[in-house]
């Protein structure tokens, strides 16, 4: 991937490591590509290197070892205030002491523009995110959400051909997180400008992004589109950290082409497919999404796995009801189920068949 | 009385009314010696006492000729003069090299960050007349003795230790990402410095420039060590006619003193106060 990465990606991380300490490695060995006008999200829990490397992309931190390049050239050597990278900081990093107007205006007086261009480029960029009307208030004076777009317009205004952006939702409550969420992928999409978003907050990256970059223990575990990475987790981290998830260990018997066989720790032998186990013997973790599972004797589909299983708890949450089984002796099997009139509602202690497809079934490593 | 809760005890009142004499008797001890001087400088005769005509309030006590005689003198507008030249410069060069090194040592990759500021601040703590010895006699040695770049410079190494504590104490609720966030937008480092970082850091470098001043107008020691006859301070010329000639015109200094002092400290800290609110609440 490195190599066809290089020639084509407009960002492009080429055998990266960091350490800080000279010893402990925060990233280790990242190789990354993101094509322009991309929206990529680094996603993953703390520690795990996805701020280290939005920091070395923007120039705070330096690589250890590798070259990052912006528009095929190495800008290891290139200091932050030459890189011409729009950044929205967690914290949006306004200046307190500069009118909203003025804050816009800086990167623009900075890079020697005259005054009325940089008026009209300021008001436009305002307008954008609908703030306008607040050029003259300072930052103490708007509210986080406010704050937040005066941030984004200000990465923007001088017309950077890529931005980031590190975790510019956090402080934001859910429902103008999910308003910005949409208000930011369409302006960068609209605009043609390619993103990297760091973010731990897997809804955040799986409903904004074009790649998501799942990040742990200083490596990518995945990197694929949102749908691939919630459906098709190539690793029981990803299967683990994005979306719920179950899980039943045991053992792989047999490998055939796609298919596997495996024996669970309770006893019960399964079909799965395999993902990253390779040989007979293995031990590994099945990954079934919570709502891949029926229970419904006349949904169960054709060719379908069946195992038995007892309710442990059955919660009423208004648009899926939300079941908590055993299932070959793990206690923590969660079923989702979506409230239509045919669906049964279940009560503890209830014994019921569950099945659930061979390919929604993923063999992982242990 | 807010402060005194309806189910107070006894006690509890009577330490309530006694601390509040006991503040007032500190206060009143704080006071007093500045406040004395100011009646007496109007003195009529050439006493350090109250007349019995000041006590009547005849205005036969009261005269302005302290006065007269402080701006006619020409020792009193030498010494005045001096120290107008000296202290101004002694700030400027605080200011400008405390507020670079308590950046400097703001910065986490310093090597020796503490034991650097302890030497610096070491002025500070170190009685003054050894510092004062030391200089005289490194002064010495390369011909600054006596001279007025000497008691500038002596000067401006008693006033760094405040501007480093006051800027040192503003920059640790300075968010670094600000000046990431100029360097991002394209803004070299000495653009960042004087653009984002010295108006946010702009109370506590005020706040050492009121005291580094304060500093250098009012310090006697180190001047007669370092200074001759030609950089005769206010403070120097107060203390010879306080040993020599007894002249209550010291009385009229000190009380236009009090009152440069007083004026100064205001509008130093109305703009201290105009620059904080300007700083605002920076998210965080």
């Amino acid at each position: 991937m490195t190599d066809t990465a290089a020639n084509d990606g407009f960002v492009v991380f080429d055998r990266v490591q960091k350490s800080y300490d000279g010893e402990n490695l925060v990233v280790k060995d990242l190789n990354l590509s993101v094509a322009r006008g991309e929206f990529l999200t680094m996603l993953g829990p703390s520690g795990s290197g996805k701020t280290t490397c939005l920091m070395m992309l923007a120039g705070f931190e330096t690589a250890t070892h590798g070259d990052i390049l912006l528009g095929g050239k190495p800008i290891n050597n290139i200091p932050p205030h030459k890189r011409g990278i729009g950044m929205v900081f967690q914290n949006y990093a306004l200046f307190p002491h500069m009118t909203i107007a003025e804050n816009l205006s800086f990167p623009l007086e900075v890079r020697k523009m005259g005054k009325s261009e940089r008026e009209a480029k300021v008001k436009r960029a305002l307008d954008m995110v609908e703030m306008g009307a607040f050029g003259g208030r300072r930052p103490s004076q708007l509210s986080g959400g406010q704050q937040q777009r005066v941030a984004l317009a200000r990465a923007l205004v001088f017309e950077p051909e890529l931005v980031l952006m590190d975790e510019p939702l956090g402080a934001l409550d859910k429902q103008l997180r999910e308003k910005m969420q949409f208000e930011i992928t369409h302006l960068a999409h609209s605009l043609g400008i390619t993103t990297v978003y760091v973010t731990h907050d897997q809804t955040e990256a799986l409903t904004m992004s074009d790649n998501v970059a799942v990040f742990d223990d200083g490596r990518i575990q995945q990197l694929a589109p949102p749908a691939d990475l919630y459906e098709k987790p190539q690793n029981s981290f990803v299967a683990q950290f994005i979306g719920e998830n179950n899980t039943l260990e045991g053992v792989v018997t047999e490998i055939k082409d796609d298919t596997c066989i495996v024996r669970l720790d309770g006893g019960e032998v399964i079909d799965a497919t395999p993902i990253n186990v390779s040989n007979v013997g293995d031990r590994t973790k099945v990954s079934i999404r919570p709502e891949r599972v029926e229970y419904n004797k006349d949904r169960i589909q054709e060719g379908a796995h069946t195992l038995k299983a007892e309710v442990l708890e059955f919660i009423y949450m208004g648009d899926i009801f939300r079941t908590r089984l055993r299932v070959a002796g793990n206690d923590e099997f969660v079923i989702k189920t979506r409230n239509a009139p045919d669906v049964d509602r279940l009560v503890p202690g209830q014994q019921i068949e569950i099945g659930w497809l061979p390919s929604d079934c993923r063999a992982l490593d242990a | 009385m807010s402060g005194l809760p309806p189910y107070a005890s006894t006690g509890q009142r009577t330490w309530y009314y006694t601390f509040r004499v006991i503040c007032g008797l500190i206060f009143f001890f704080l006071i007093a010696p500045i406040v004395v001087v100011i009646p007496l400088s109007f003195n009529a005769q050439d006493f350090f006492t109250f007349t019995p005509e000041m006590l009547r309030l005849d205005p036969e006590g009261y005269s302005l000729k302290h006065y007269r005689n402080f701006f006619s003198d020409s020792g009193w507008q030498a010494a005045l003069w001096n120290s107008v030249r000296i202290a101004p410069v002694a700030t400027i060069l605080s200011v400008s090299l405390g507020t670079l090194a308590a950046i400097g040592l703001s910065q986490d990759h310093v090597p020796a960050r503490r034991a650097i500021m302890a030497i610096l601040i070491s002025p500070m703590i170190v009685p003054l007349i050894i510092s004062a010895a030391g200089m005289y006699f490194f002064f010495s040695r390369i011909g600054l003795q006596g001279s007025y770049w000497g008691v500038v410079l002596a000067h401006a190494a008693l006033g760094i230790p405040f501007v480093i504590i006051t800027v040192t104490a503003t920059l640790v609720g300075f968010d670094r990402s600000l000046t990431r966030a100029a360097a991002n937008m394209g803004a070299d480092p000495v653009t960042t410095f004087f653009r984002v970082q010295m108006p946010l850091i702009l109370p506590g470098v005020i706040s050492g420039a009121l005291f580094a001043f304060i500093t250098s107008f009012d310090e006697v020691v180190v001047v007669l060590f370092v200074g001759s006859a030609g950089q005769k301070t206010l403070p120097w010329q107060m203390f010879l006619g306080l040993r020599e000639q007894i002249s209550p015109t010291i009385l009229a200094v000190a009380t236009i003193l009090v009152v440069v002092s007083i004026a100064l400290l205001t509008t130093v800290e109305l703009l201290r106060r105009r620059s904080e609110r300007l700083r605002g609440m920076s998210p965080s």
